[in-house]
């Protein structure tokens, strides 16, 4: 099994914690990673991408070839956009709909979401709304994750306990909410694939 | 080389195993957690693999290898080495040194110093800090090493996060000193221990060349079992080494001279260069570092049909590449950065053997390189996934909202507004942002420290008033000499010395000047009267506004310090606080 996942977002969104659960889930099961991440001046608010590569064969390259991600997971929607150019012909777009707009240029929102469903397997949800009934907005990003979670090639019950190890230090209840969050995102995938 | 070919079979994925996991989450990327909430390190027990950053690789190689200290100047993508360092409990229990260093000049000699005592050192930084380090490195070249001494210089080909996209390979050979460049994370890790041999071995420092992709990628690492112990002090056996009088250095440069010959042939048997053989002679590659998975990548059973040359270490392994030379019909040269290896195969008229890469086009002449390149440079298919919307805008970087930044560059447009555009010169740091929207309150930014004294050379050709705009640590790491030059000479300049308390484009390291700032400037000769410091806050614009355009008046050199606390460094304090509570 070899899974080649986008990670999109803006710098602070928490798409490197995505990348450490499922990290975390891929190596449990003995599986080889990479993990291409950004740091420096493109997190000041700038989009950011990391490039998550898990398999049970070695990975020969730190990063993914055009048009062979399995998935693009994004936190924003503009961002899931700018990276179709990665995606294969199979692979899925999940991402959240709801905007961080911090530049003056902005695309319609509308606009936006017409070309996510041209994307022929996608699925876009208002993860900020989702976490929130979940129990915080601080959990999108597992919302987003759960939503993923179908196309992972791995159980569900290994993301559970990714979370619960990643948050063993936070307490129980931030555990709990994390894995509503990831239960929320997805029964949402389960019910529109 | 693949992660896995350099573990024991034993080792290697233990698939239907159940492995016992330990995760530890990584100290050091609490640092700058802001960012990295959950950057994480993992530790699988029957793999002893940790999971890491090309930088923490070297660094923990280091730690393994017996480091006695290690100097460098925050600077993406090198800064991770010395934070892992910074935060390795086993490095304040074994008192191994690692503050922050003005700049790469001070912290390059400073690693001389400690080698010159006959402890193992490694100096890091960013490529361009290595033409600040550029003095003493290529001098270290001719004084040798006592002990074993690694400049480790991140390159940054696409400029990610740089003004240029320099290839540091070049310098190594500018200072005839021996090159490691690590095709992943597990030989940036085994690359540690070599070069300190070699160093030791030869009394020569070694350059240890990574580029972003390397820095920043995650991928597994076995580590030594052992772990070496620090070298005792141990003065160099000839006392005059280090004295590069001419008649001296000339002796030591023919030592150089002569050792370089040695350099070959370790090249020609170092682990790091491999010659692997294909059926298909129409065409050899060279290939160095990261590139080397590139290559990799095109071919789904990992054989390449055709012979492949893998460089890990420089000066070339001559035998290597005459082999290629004799046996391949032509040579695609795959390099990271600029055509070092292409233009030397070359010759100046083209006239040798037949080689291609970036010089003819069959790769691109600049950015970084990535599998697709590759797959065409070898006249494979390239891939497609789907065009990016027409619609899709560039979300550039931006200041923080509520930076101390922003109100200063408010208050320093208006104050300006009334005089002809194109005043303000500029540094390297989170302020260089100010060149875009909506500010566009900056009109260069070159190297660190060039504000101040471009800001004099302008004044000197009579562009007057002219202003500098310098961050508190680019000030200290290159700002302060160039003050010197305008007082001396009073030229008529103000410079604004935007003070954050931290090193805040790198993720808020210390800064150096920090308390300093004003006695600096006292110190140099400013006149304290026009040594103004105000508070970049909205509420205070007005009167921020007046003391800039007194200070504009001004016929002479004056300084400006809007001090105000980086508010990622609050946000970091604020929740280091709750956490202690």
């Amino acid at each position: 099994m070899k899974k080649d996942i986008i990670l999109a977002g803006v710098g602070g969104q928490g798409i490197i914690s995505i990348a450490s659960i499922i990290g975390y889930a891929a190596l449990e099961q003995g599986m080889f990673l990479k993990q291409s991440e950004v740091h420096g001046m493109s997190q000041r608010g700038g989009d950011v991408m990391s490039n998550l590569r898990i398999s049970h064969h070695q990975i020969a390259s730190d990063l993914i070839p055009f048009g062979q991600a399995d998935m693009i997971i994004s936190i924003e929607p503009l961002e899931s956009l700018r990276y179709l150019p990665y995606l294969s012909g199979e692979g899925w777009v999940i991402t959240n709909i709801r905007p961080f707009n911090n530049i003056p240029n902005y695309p319609d929102i509308d606009k936006i979401m017409e070309e996510i469903g041209k994307v022929p397997h996608h699925i876009a949800l208002d993860a900020d709304a989702t976490a929130k009934e979940a129990g915080s907005v601080k959990a999108t990003n597992i919302v987003i994750l759960g939503a993923a979670s179908p196309f992972l090639g791995m159980a569900y019950e290994k993301l559970e306990d990714a979370i619960r190890f990643i948050f063993r230090k936070k307490g129980d209840k931030i555990i709990e909410l994390n894995l509503n969050a990831l239960k929320a995102g997805r029964n949402f995938a389960d019910q529109n694939m | 080389m693949l992660e896995s070919n350099l573990m024991s079979k034993s080792r290697d994925n233990p698939r239907g195993k159940k492995t016992k996991t330990l995760f530890r989450e990584n100290p050091m990327l609490e640092k700058y957690s802001y960012f990295c909430p959950s950057s994480i390190t993992f530790l699988n027990l029957n793999m002893q693999k940790l999971l890491l950053l090309g930088d923490e690789a070297i660094a923990q190689a280091a730690l393994d290898a017996g480091l006695s200290g290690i100097y460098a100047y925050p600077g993406t993508p090198s800064t991770e080495i010395t934070e892992f360092v910074q935060n390795s409990k086993f490095a304040a229990e074994n008192n191994i040194h690692s503050s922050w260093s003005v700049n790469e000049k001070t912290a390059m000699e400073s690693a001389l110093g400690m080698s010159y005592a006959g402890k193992r050192t490694m100096v890091c930084m960013k490529h361009v800090g290595l033409n600040v380090a550029a003095d003493p490195f290529i001098n270290s070249a001719i004084t040798g090493a006592n002990g074993g001494i690694l400049v480790v210089a991140a390159d940054d080909p696409s400029m990610h996060s740089s003004q240029n996209e320099q290839d540091s390979r070049f310098y190594g050979k500018f200072a005839l000193v021996p090159i490691l460049e690590p095709g992943d994370q597990q030989e940036a890790y085994d690359m540690v221990h070599y070069g300190f041999d070699f160093s030791e071995k030869f009394k020569v420092p070694v350059l240890m060349r990574i580029t972003t992709r390397m820095a920043h990628s995650r991928s597994g690492v076995v580590r030594k079992k052992e772990v070496r112990a620090q070298n005792e002090l141990k003065m160099p056996s000839d006392l005059r080494q280090f004295v590069l009088l001419p008649n001296i250095a000339r002796k030591r440069y023919k030592n150089l001279l002569r050792d370089h010959a040695s350099f070959i042939t370790e090249s020609e048997s170092s682990p790091f260069n491999k010659y692997i053989d294909g059926p298909d002679k129409s065409l050899g590659i060279i290939v160095c570092g990261i590139a080397y998975n590139y290559l990799l990548e095109n071919f789904a059973d990992r054989h390449v049909p055709f012979p492949v040359l893998k460089i890990g270490q420089y000066p070339l392994p001559h035998n290597l590449v005459e082999k290629m030379a004799d046996e391949c019909d032509e040579i695609l040269v795959i390099e990271d950065g600029y055509p070092i290896i292409e233009e030397l195969l070359k010759g100046y008229l083209g006239r040798g053997l037949k080689v291609k890469g970036r010089l003819d086009g069959t790769l691109p002449r600049d950015g970084e390189l990535n599998p697709n390149l590759v797959a065409v440079a070898l006249g494979k298919e390239d891939t497609f996934g789907l065009p990016v919307p027409d619609l899709v805008v560039g979300r550039p970087p931006s200041l923080c909202s509520g930076c101390p930044h922003i109100d200063s560059y408010y208050a320093l447009s208006e104050t300006l507004s009334a005089l002809s555009n194109g005043r303000v010169f500029s540094d390297i740091g989170c302020y260089t942002l100010g060149a875009l929207k909506p500010y566009e309150a900056i009109n260069s930014c070159v190297d660190m420290g060039a504000s101040i004294t471009m800001a004099k050379g302008a004044a000197d050709a009579g562009l007057i008033p002219a202003v500098a705009v310098i961050g508190d640590s680019t000030f200290t790491h290159s700002g302060m000499t160039g003050l010197l030059d305008a007082i001396n000479d009073k030229s008529p300049i103000t410079i604004m010395i935007l003070d954050n308390g931290t090193t805040a484009m790198t993720g808020g390291q210390d800064s150096p000047g920090f308390g300093k700032i004003e006695d600096i400037c006292k110190g140099l000769g400013v006149e304290e009267a026009h040594i103004r410091v105000l508070k970049p806050l909205k509420k205070y614009h007005d009167e921020n506004v007046a003391i800039m355009k007194e200070e504009l008046a001004y016929r002479g050199v004056s300084v400006i310090i809007p001090r105000r606390e980086c508010i990622v460094a609050i946000d970091k304090r604020m929740r280091d606080k709750f956490k202690n509570k």
